[in-house]
């Protein structure tokens, strides 16, 4: 009863705050609701049993990608009426899109399957003796190896093109060297001049090295 | 009795009270962390420390958190009111809620579960939000300034807090924090992982915005950080929250590093001491040694402590997560769970 209760209560918050996402007038209230349906959505795996993916679904989209995000609509200075311009015109879209998800929503909820032997001929059948990290990991490093390390190469590549689109060289900044502030002595720094009265000491030239 | 406990009702009483049971002894130990804190301060600086109210001063917390209830909350102009009294919630509930999966001793935990481990990283990754929030909502620069160099920080020190995490685990072969500390039976992981044990317990000072990785509160610089605007009991729950995640980040490494509740010496009368002695102990020590940090070290500017988590600790926690899962696959020790 407990779960079936939960189930309920988790599913009726990430309807509700999926709604809030596109409707909330403000954008970082738009992000925040987004971070709560992921978090109602992390809820709903747990239900599921699969563990390892809700916390991994915290772990990933709400504490770093989510955190990025409202980085940036919270410095950003957005203009809610530009942004609402074009909703006529993509409304019926937006609609065609609604539609498709209602009929398939339909589908689902009606209990019409489209291949009813899916289910039983499924290739790696959830295992009921480990748990689903160590099921997933025996996975993912044997018959998907290829794919698990492509994976990572395309965000190895997009890491690398990030850092290309927004590195620029910074000629005219003035960067602290520590090992060479630490390889300093008094020598080097300081110079005993002594200066004439009324004249003054002529100035020695600065070092570049040790600014 | 325990036909009833298996119904619904019964489990839900019994996990009621369960709860009950790790939150009391929680506010109870956040209420004299504070005290804590300002007597070992007070000694290290040749000072008394709070000793007016009570006798040592014990009463000091109770005093504090009367006055603070008894103040006006003040909503700054502009502000946005509900996110702005939703963030100290967030921050004080979120320290409050990773306690469940910790074990204070053999299977005492509220709830043992499979991914105890990346449940505490999940919580404590959330933990950037009530900052953030709580900057932004105040409609004040100096709060906004802190909340985003608190969350930068935040997300910098996860990663190679995370990688740390990955190394412990391999040792181990499970996710479970029972199984953790179980297989710590033999050596303490801080021994064989001693740099990792460092990088996690300075990443847990920074995670907790504690000294001298305080620039989110930062003084000097920006008033006072991401709660500037905050008074009263809003105020309050932040206070709070710090202490509580102190204590989860020293119970983290308790649990990860020193052995969880196993008695240090692993002989006859000290065994029978019970594990939450020795738990508790463990805490205090290393609550002791965030203290004695703050007193001691002056505060780290804001682009040393970026270079000090990506450039430092990042490729060391890197370096030895490759070494270590080498060393266990040559020498034959991974475990096979």
């Amino acid at each position: 009863m407990i779960p079936n209760l939960l189930f309920d209560v988790f599913s009726f918050i990430l309807l509700g705050s999926a709604a809030m996402v596109v409707t909330s007038r403000n954008p970082v209230h738009a992000v925040l609701f987004l971070i709560l349906a992921f978090i109602n959505a992390a809820a709903l795996f747990l239900l599921a049993g699969a563990e390892f993916l809700a916390m991994i679904l915290v772990i990933v989209y709400v504490g770093a990608v989510a955190v990025l995000f409202l980085f940036v609509v919270m410095m950003l200075d957005v203009n809610f009426a530009a942004l609402r311009e074009g909703f006529q015109r993509y409304a019926p879209i937006g609609a065609l899109v609604a539609l498709i998800l209602f009929v398939e929503l339909a589908l689902f909820v009606t209990g019409s399957t489209i291949a009813p032997g899916a289910a039983a001929a499924r290739l790696f059948p959830t295992p009921d003796t480990i748990t689903n990290s160590q099921a997933l990991g025996s996975l993912i490093y044997t018959n998907y190896l290829v794919l698990f390390q492509l994976s990572g190469v395309i965000l190895l590549v997009a890491m690398i093109g990030a850092i290309v689109l927004t590195h620029r060289d910074r000629k005219r900044a003035k960067r602290q060297n520590l090992d060479v502030q630490h390889a300093r002595v008094p020598a080097e720094t300081l110079t005993m001049v002594s200066a004439k009265l009324g004249a003054g000491a002529p100035m020695p030239k600065p070092n570049k090295e040790t600014l | 009795m325990s036909a009833f406990l298996q119904t619904d009702l019964g489990i839900a009483i019994l996990t009621l009270l369960e709860s009950l049971a790790i939150i009391v002894p929680l506010l109870l130990g956040v209420a004299y962390l504070t005290w804590f804190e300002r007597k070992v301060m007070g000694a290290i600086q040749l000072r008394k420390g709070p000793n007016v109210v009570g006798p040592f001063g014990l009463w000091q917390p109770f005093a504090d958190a009367i006055k603070m209830l008894f103040k006006e909350t003040i909503f700054p102009t502009g502000a946005d009111k509900v996110l702005f009294t939703i963030a100290p919630m967030i921050t004080f509930g979120l320290a409050v809620v990773a306690w469940a999966v910790i074990p204070v001793n053999d299977h005492w935990a509220v709830a043992n579960i499979n991914v105890g481990i990346l449940y505490l990283f999940a919580i404590s990754s959330l933990g950037v939000y009530g900052i953030i929030i709580a900057g932004w909502a105040s409609n004040s620069k100096y709060a906004f300034l802190g909340a985003l160099r608190s969350a930068a920080q935040m997300v910098s020190y996860e990663v190679s807090m995370g990688f740390v995490i990955v190394t412990v685990l391999m040792c181990v072969g499970s996710l479970n924090l029972n199984d953790i500390v179980l297989a710590q039976r033999h050596i303490w992981f801080a021994i064989p992982l001693l740099p990792l044990f460092v990088i996690f317990f300075i990443s847990g000072l920074a995670e907790t915005n504690r000294a001298p990785f305080d620039l989110a509160e930062g003084e000097t610089e920006i008033v006072a950080g991401f709660f500037v605007e905050y008074s009263a009991m809003t105020f309050a729950l932040f206070f709070l929250g710090e202490y509580a995640n102190m204590i989860l980040i020293s119970a983290m490494t308790t649990t990860l590093f020193l052995g969880g509740w196993l008695s240090p010496i692993p002989f006859a009368p000290f065994t029978l001491i019970p594990g939450v002695f020795w738990f508790l102990l463990k805490i205090l020590v290393c609550l002791f040694v965030f203290v004695w940090v703050r007193a001691t070290l002056p505060r780290f500017r804001y682009d040393q402590i970026m270079s000090l988590g990506w450039k430092v600790f990042l490729p060391i926690s890197l370096i030895w997560l490759v070494l270590t899962a080498g060393f266990l696959e040559i020498f034959g020790l991974l475990p096979h769970a």
